[in-house]
């Protein structure tokens, strides 16, 4: 469902990604560890669209990202650490803005069944700007719950979340990857990709610097690879 | 045919400056200084010519994606505000010994006066974006709305000005023209539009050598 | 097709609703509105009868300036938490985005427009009322085409530093047209003047309509993809 090949960015003469192939298929999770500068953030944004490769190529969703952005847009849904909400509307309001911009007519059902999915019945009402932080990104997963992606990428979707936000972002990863979805997630935590990932890649000065399966997935396994990875990448 | 251009151009520009500045007739009201003429309607020709390729190569580039029709935007982008200057410093010359003034608000120089701005507009933004894939774009857009707008600026100008006052006897292009002044002017403009497309393709060829160079050094890291 | 305008209606109910409740809200723009014919009122001295010739310009002047700031307004409630990106990624017609925010900028306007005339009717001790239906449509098809063509240099500078100076400096060339024939059709509709003068005047405003609001529907895309 995911496939890049190659996939470079340059920012000028800046290199922000090198030449980063990898592949997730349907009903897996594949986790990309890096610190900050290690380009996963450019990773994310290439395979959304929002961004174009300088060279290589993407598939998301079964569509090119290049070729056909409209399509790959369709298939996904992305949940970054900014939560693309306006703050003067409601819950509620934001969510039917969104299924608005898809064509669709707002319906009310819809809408208060996914708030109610990430644990926000009732607070449909409340304005965003009112609620906490770990319950803003929990309108955005309502959000991103709505658009019934085949392909989900989350961008450092877990860093400030509290406890309670947190599990329900965890459930729902593994209710979508039940479900046959196949979700890339970015984070620069060891713990959060132990405990979501089939398989992990670490990335380190743009290029990917190692690459571990489930099997391989202990934690002093992983940081052991992680701090070489990045001594020897970076 | 790039090389012909060089020689071409230079040929016309010399035969045209001459019979303009020296072998045609002197105009029977303004005398010598209205020579100017054969310097100032080549050149917003030519300017007119650069806006309408930009606008293709607006279009183009927006249309298939390719950067080098990009390269030939910003080329005439460059150069239309170079003849459109020209034609604004011209008929300013023109203007000091004939009205009296530096500047009029005359409809054709004012109309011409919102054209320069507008592309030295284009060349701003071309310059305050970084992204070169984002400012092709932005320049594109900019482009296609300047190019259109062309018209529509020359009208509502000239209609606000023939309502506030007459229009003057005295415009930079005689209603009626003598056959040997005429003859002389479209030398004048083969001359510009011929060096025109000299200046482009040279600029072209610049822009996509660099292009190309650019090119290498990401390739190489 | 309904779809289409579904996204439209949407964008522009959104950014009122927005305008609406934010706590800088559409109130600053009315300040603003009543701040300038208080400045202009100074700069052109007591004696009433200069005001009244320069009226339709000085509406003109407002409305531009006031646009300028309502049409950086629509991009800037965009640039908070990446909403930009949100309507990128959005399966929308960008067209009908387009269309929602020029719709949504020229409703904004229009109602800051309506204040300033009836203010100045009353500041100025001037008898507009006659005039106010034939003011409304200037107003209306002025403003229209200002937010088409407005609207696509407001979504460029918007990720722009410097987008406060860019902004003026790109679009008041561009809307020249819109300027001479709005001051010129308010002109007409404040005096009369001879039969049949506001016909290509009007022609040529809602031509510059047209012309921009089709060429922003067709290229607003490539604007908010770059």
């Amino acid at each position: 469902m995911i496939e890049a090949s190659g996939l470079t960015k340059l920012y000028g003469l800046q290199p922000a990604l090198r030449g980063v192939s990898l592949h997730v298929a349907a009903g897996e999770i594949l986790a990309v560890l890096g610190h900050n500068g290690s380009g996963k953030t450019t990773l994310v944004r290439l395979l959304a669209t929002l961004v174009r490769p300088t060279a290589g190529t993407a598939r998301v969703g079964g569509h090119d990202v290049v070729t056909a952005p409209e399509a790959v847009r369709r298939a996904i849904a992305v949940v970054g650490h900014t939560t693309q909400l306006y703050d003067d509307l409601t819950a509620a309001e934001n969510l039917a803005f969104a299924e608005a911009l898809a064509g669709r007519r707002a319906a009310r059902d819809r809408v208060e069944s996914a708030l109610a999915r990430v644990g926000l019945d009732g607070q449909g009402r409340t304005p965003v700007r009112e609620l906490s932080s770990g319950m803003r990104r929990r309108v955005a997963l309502a959000r991103a719950i709505l658009r019934e992606p085949r392909v989900l990428l989350l961008d450092e979707a877990f860093s400030g979340l509290d406890q309670d936000s947190t599990k329900r972002l965890e459930d729902h990863l593994h209710v979508f990857r039940a479900g046959g979805g196949a979700a890339l997630v970015v984070t620069h935590s060891l713990g959060r990709a132990l405990a979501v990932a089939d398989r992990v890649t670490i990335l380190a000065g743009g290029r990917i610097a190692g690459v571990a399966t489930r099997a391989e997935l202990s934690e002093t396994a992983l940081r052991q690879l992680y701090l070489e990875a990045t001594e020897t990448g970076a | 045919m790039q090389r012909a251009l060089a020689p071409l151009a230079a040929g016309l520009l010399a035969v045209g400056l001459w019979a303009g500045l020296a072998a045609a007739p002197p105009d029977a009201v303004q005398g010598q200084v209205q020579r100017i003429m054969y310097v100032h309607v080549p050149a917003i020709l030519t300017g007119y010519a650069a806006i309408g390729l930009v606008l293709v190569a607006s279009v183009a580039y927006l249309w298939t994606g390719r950067a080098a029709w990009d390269r030939v935007a910003a080329a005439g982008g460059e150069l239309a505000v170079c003849f459109i200057g020209l034609t604004l410093a011209t008929g300013s010359i023109w203007g000091k010994p004939t009205w009296g003034t530096w500047w009029t608000w005359d409809a054709r120089l004012t109309s011409t006066a919102i054209l320069f701005v507008i592309y030295l507009g284009y060349l701003l933004l071309r310059s305050v974006v970084d992204d070169p894939a984002r400012a092709a774009a932005y320049a594109a857009v900019l482009g296609i709305v300047g190019a259109l707008d062309v018209p529509i600026i020359h009208f509502s100008v000239e209609w606000w000005r023939t309502l506030h006052q007459p229009a003057t006897v005295l415009k930079p292009q005689a209603p009626s023209i003598d056959p040997a002044m005429l003859r002389v002017l479209l030398v004048n403009v083969a001359a510009f539009l011929t060096t025109f497309a000299y200046l482009a393709t040279r600029r072209y060829r610049l822009l996509t050598l660099r292009a190309d160079a650019l090119a290498r050094a990401l390739a190489g890291r | 097709m309904s779809a289409f305008l579904r996204t439209a209606w949407a964008v522009l109910r959104k950014d009122l609703a927005i305008e609406r409740r934010a706590k800088e809200g559409a109130n600053a723009l009315g300040f603003f509105a009543i701040l300038l014919l208080f400045l202009f009122y100074f700069a052109l001295g007591p004696d009433r009868e200069r005001i009244r010739t320069a009226l339709p310009g000085l509406f003109w002047l407002a409305f531009i300036l006031a646009g300028l700031l309502g049409l950086g307004r629509a991009f800037a409630l965009e640039r908070e938490n990446d909403c930009l990106d949100g309507l990128i990624l959005a399966p929308a017609d960008k067209g009908a985005i387009y269309l929602g925010k020029v719709g949504g900028t020229t409703v904004l306007m229009l109602a800051m427009e309506v204040a300033f005339i009836v203010a100045s009717g009353v500041l100025y001790n001037l008898d507009l009322w006659a005039a106010v239906p034939d003011l409304f449509l200037v107003a209306l098809a002025g403003t229209v085409g200002f937010a088409a063509v407005g609207t696509l240099f407001a979504a460029m500078t918007a990720r722009l530093r410097a987008r406060e100076v860019l902004l003026p400096v790109l679009l008041l060339p561009l809307a020249v047209p819109v300027l001479l024939a709005a001051v010129k059709l308010t002109e007409l509709a404040l005096v009369a003047g001879p039969a049949g003068a506001a016909g290509p005047w009007w022609r040529l405003l809602l031509g510059f309509d047209v012309v921009f609001v089709v060429t922003g529907l067709l290229t607003f895309e490539f604007v908010l993809e770059a």
